[in-house]
């Protein structure tokens, strides 16, 4: 049991996927302007990385490691996030159309995403059975959920701060990172 | 355009990293040392290369429809080809760089280039044009590392700067990264706006 609570505090806060392995900037930075869209970011992530994290668990120990070919993983894992994700978002359209159109536009842009590609090589290389793979995809999507939904709180507030015109956007938004990493430094004393 | 202007585009005027905002993830995350910098850089310059070119060979017979998956499988075959080669000639930059080795089939700048130009443009112009944007990310992440390993390192490629006791630490830790690359983009801004105003 403590092991898997060690994963999941590790996961969640000490070495957060966004601010501390710098996994999944792009839509950190992308699409953390609304509060509204960052859960829904989130949300799509969380369901993609989870289910991506599971079946790559299940093709590396029953496909690639006994047939020997572990160099093929990148080519396998990136095959399956790429296809997951158009099943996903075809089944969704047809089993649960509200939430497809909640999470309709940030789907696409999943598969580029490299937390999800991340989690998976993690999940591999820290030798993890299925039930802690399972625990580490779990505990990273709700670290990118709750890094996503800060940073969207901050910025919605950035908006009426009064920022140097060549600090507007992107870099500030990268400054506000900066010290939520530290903060986030803070929790490193837990483990 | 010509391919002298393919290739200079990507180094400046279309920076993947600091004016089209691409690559951000290994930009942060391995620039601690300059030579981090230059082995992922000299990565993504061959994969870009390899990439622009087979696929701008093949963009006729790629249908429209999949081109997206065949274009992940190109890249994700080189990438894997680099994977390996890294891991037999050079092991300790191989475990530096880590897991964003695999991780450059995601990177956005290789799907963005074959998707924006390669599938658009000929052979040799999509090479002068994996170039330029190669070399534009790899100065990109020696300018961020430079930084970083002279600021929190007091060392530039390895060899010590600066006296004991003066490095911050905290610049080789993940914040250092979100400040260069915040400061460096606020800074390449300000530049930018003066330079405009010069020519208005």
């Amino acid at each position: 049991m403590q092991s898997y609570f060690m994963i999941i505090i590790s996961a969640v806060l000490v070495n957060n996927i966004v601010l501390s392995q710098f996994l999944g900037i792009c839509p950190f930075l992308g699409v953390s302007k609304k509060l509204s869209s960052s859960l829904g970011m989130g949300g799509a992530v969380s369901f993609v990385l989870v289910l991506s994290g599971a079946i790559t668990w299940l093709l590396q120990t029953y496909l690639l490691l006994p047939l020997n070919i572990g160099y093929l993983q990148t080519i396998a894992f990136i095959l399956v996030i790429a296809s997951l994700v158009q099943l996903v978002e075809m089944a969704l359209k047809k089993i649960a159309p509200p939430l497809y159109k909640a999470l309709g536009i940030y789907l696409p842009l999943i598969t580029t995403n490299c937390a999800v590609l991340g989690v998976a090589i993690i999940n591999i290389k820290k030798d993890f059975s299925f039930a802690e793979a399972m625990t580490n995809s779990l505990s990273h999507s709700i670290g990118f959920t709750m890094a996503l939904v800060l940073m969207s709180g901050i910025r919605e507030r950035l908006e009426e701060a009064d920022v140097p015109k060549s600090m507007q956007g992107t870099p500030i938004a990268l400054v506000v990172a900066a010290l939520m990493s530290i903060a986030f430094l803070g929790f490193s004393g837990l483990i | 355009m010509s391919l002298k202007d393919e290739f200079t585009k990507g180094i400046i005027k279309e920076n993947p990293l600091f004016r089209m905002l691409l690559g951000t993830c290994p930009s942060l995350a391995i620039t601690t040392s300059v030579d981090n910098a230059l082995g992922m850089g000299a990565a993504c310059i061959a994969v870009l290369l390899a990439s622009n070119t087979v696929i701008s060979a093949m963009r006729s017979i790629i249908p429209n429809s999949i081109r997206i998956p065949v274009y992940i499988v190109i890249i994700a075959s080189f990438v894997t080809m680099i994977d390996q080669l890294m891991h037999a000639f050079t092991p300790a930059l191989y475990t530096s760089l880590g897991i964003f080795i695999p991780l450059i089939v995601v990177n956005c700048i290789i799907l963005g280039r074959a998707e924006a130009f390669a599938s658009r443009n000929g052979v040799l112009a999509s090479i002068m044009d994996a170039l330029g944007m190669g070399i534009g990310f790899t100065l990109a992440l020696v300018l961020v590392s430079s930084f970083r390993e002279v600021l929190g390192a007091g060392t530039f490629l390895g060899m010590p700067i600066l006296p004991e006791g003066i490095p911050a630490i905290l610049m080789i830790l993940p914040p250092g990264g979100f400040i260069t690359l915040g400061c460096l983009m606020a800074g390449l801004n300000k530049l930018q706006e003066k330079f405009t105003q010069q020519e208005a």
